[in-house]
């Protein structure tokens, strides 16, 4: 088999944490995609979903900074965050480690990748997970790329890390499903906290939706941090969602900034069908 | 050395809660196990989120080490912009600030 389903989503604390503080629309239109995004992957009956996220230093820190990493747990427990302060009750996700095992091994073939059998989840794969498997009965194979801590990664490997993503898909007979979670501009945790470009969200999701693997490859690191912010550099986790799916349109679903979730709240869906 | 060392800090005791509980009950104890300069420690204790900020600590890092320390979300933030007022931008790190005022 191979992909059945891949997309994009946004995955910022506030969505749940700070859900009270929203504009009742804004909170409603983004959580009502959230969920139309859900009822297309339940669709597609996928056996195991793999998040390509870029977490917040709950697993990984300057002293050990994997580029890429790919889980091989049998389970993993998140959010690792106070499920009050982050409104998602703490629980245990099925993970999939022989699949996991199946994957890295084909992956490294292209891309070197560390991998890991404990990890805790943090907000950046939670808060999908939340909408998109409410009841936690999917495999998830969590992948992480280190948005965080420079030096990070450059985009063409992240491009080639998708792709290396899309082939180990393609030699699994499982049917799987992909989401790349991110921001686009964001400065989060900052007191420019809310802060969103919106022209330049717009700009990078229409290069996103073409699948316009030059543009999404032209964007440059300062560039990025001073129109988009830290939180941009999430970039990476979409680029390699274009990568895994190369040559497929994608429809930018649901797109809003909300400046108390503090990310412009995206829903992308690729179109995997001839 | 020394922000690397307050951002580990901060990484073990975001991801260990028993760790938070010595910590919250007995700072020093934790303290002694990190290479942190005086204005750190001073930083840590108060807490003063602010300072923490403006010394270079990741904003990822520092908003759980808020919540532990009992700042809801807009003290957080509030927090941060009088730390510029009071000790001026950012002098390590990813996070310097634009304008400090975001929009919320």
């Amino acid at each position: 088999m191979s992909l059945v389903f891949a997309g994009v989503c946004s995955h910022a604390p506030g969505i749940t944490g700070r859900k009270h503080m929203a504009d009742p629309d804004d909170r409603e239109s983004f959580y009502n995609a959230f969920d139309e995004m859900r009822e297309e992957l339940e669709v597609t009956k996928p056996d195991a979903l793999i998040v390509v996220a870029a977490e917040h230093f709950a697993n990984f820190f300057m002293n050990n900074m994997p580029a890429y990493c790919i889980g091989m747990g049998d389970e993993y427990e998140g959010p690792i965050e106070d499920p009050e302060w982050l409104g998602i009750a703490r629980t245990n996700v099925p993970g999939n480690p022989e699949l996991s095992k199946r994957i890295i091994q084909r992956v490294l073939q292209d891309v070197d990748v560390a991998y890991s059998q404990e990890w805790k989840f943090d907000h950046g794969i939670s808060v999908p997970l939340h909408f998109l498997t409410p009841r936690y009965d999917l495999d998830i194979i969590p992948v992480n790329i280190n948005c965080q801590g420079p030096p990070l990664t450059p985009l063409h490997r992240a491009w080639a890390f998708g792709e290396a993503l899309r082939k180990a898909c393609d030699e699994a007979p499982e049917r799987i499903a992909i989401i790349g979670t991110g921001g686009i501009s964001h400065w989060p945790a900052t007191p420019d906290s809310g802060k969103i470009n919106e022209d330049w969200d717009r700009k990078f999701l229409r290069q996103w939706s073409a699948c316009d693997k030059e543009a999404l490859l032209g964007y440059g690191d300062e560039e990025t941090w001073r129109d988009g912010g830290q939180g941009g550099f999430e970039i990476r986790t979409f680029i390699a969602i274009s990568a895994a799916t190369s040559g497929r349109t994608a429809k930018v679903h649901y797109y809003r900034p909300i400046p108390i979730f503090a990310v412009g709240c995206t829903i992308g869906i690729v179109d995997l069908e001839d | 050395m020394s922000l690397y060392q307050t951002q580990k800090l901060l990484y073990m005791l975001n991801k260990n809660p028993k760790l938070q509980v010595t910590f919250l009950a007995d700072q020093d104890s934790v303290l002694k196990d990190y290479k942190l300069s005086d204005e750190e420690i001073d930083a840590l204790k108060k807490p003063d989120i602010g300072l923490l900020y403006v010394l270079g600590v990741n904003g990822q890092i520092l908003m759980h080490y808020a919540a532990i320390c009992g700042f809801a979300w807009p003290e957080y933030i509030q927090a941060m912009r009088d730390g510029l007022e009071e000790h001026g931008n950012v002098r390590n790190g990813l996070y310097v600030t634009t304008d400090g005022k975001g929009a919320i």
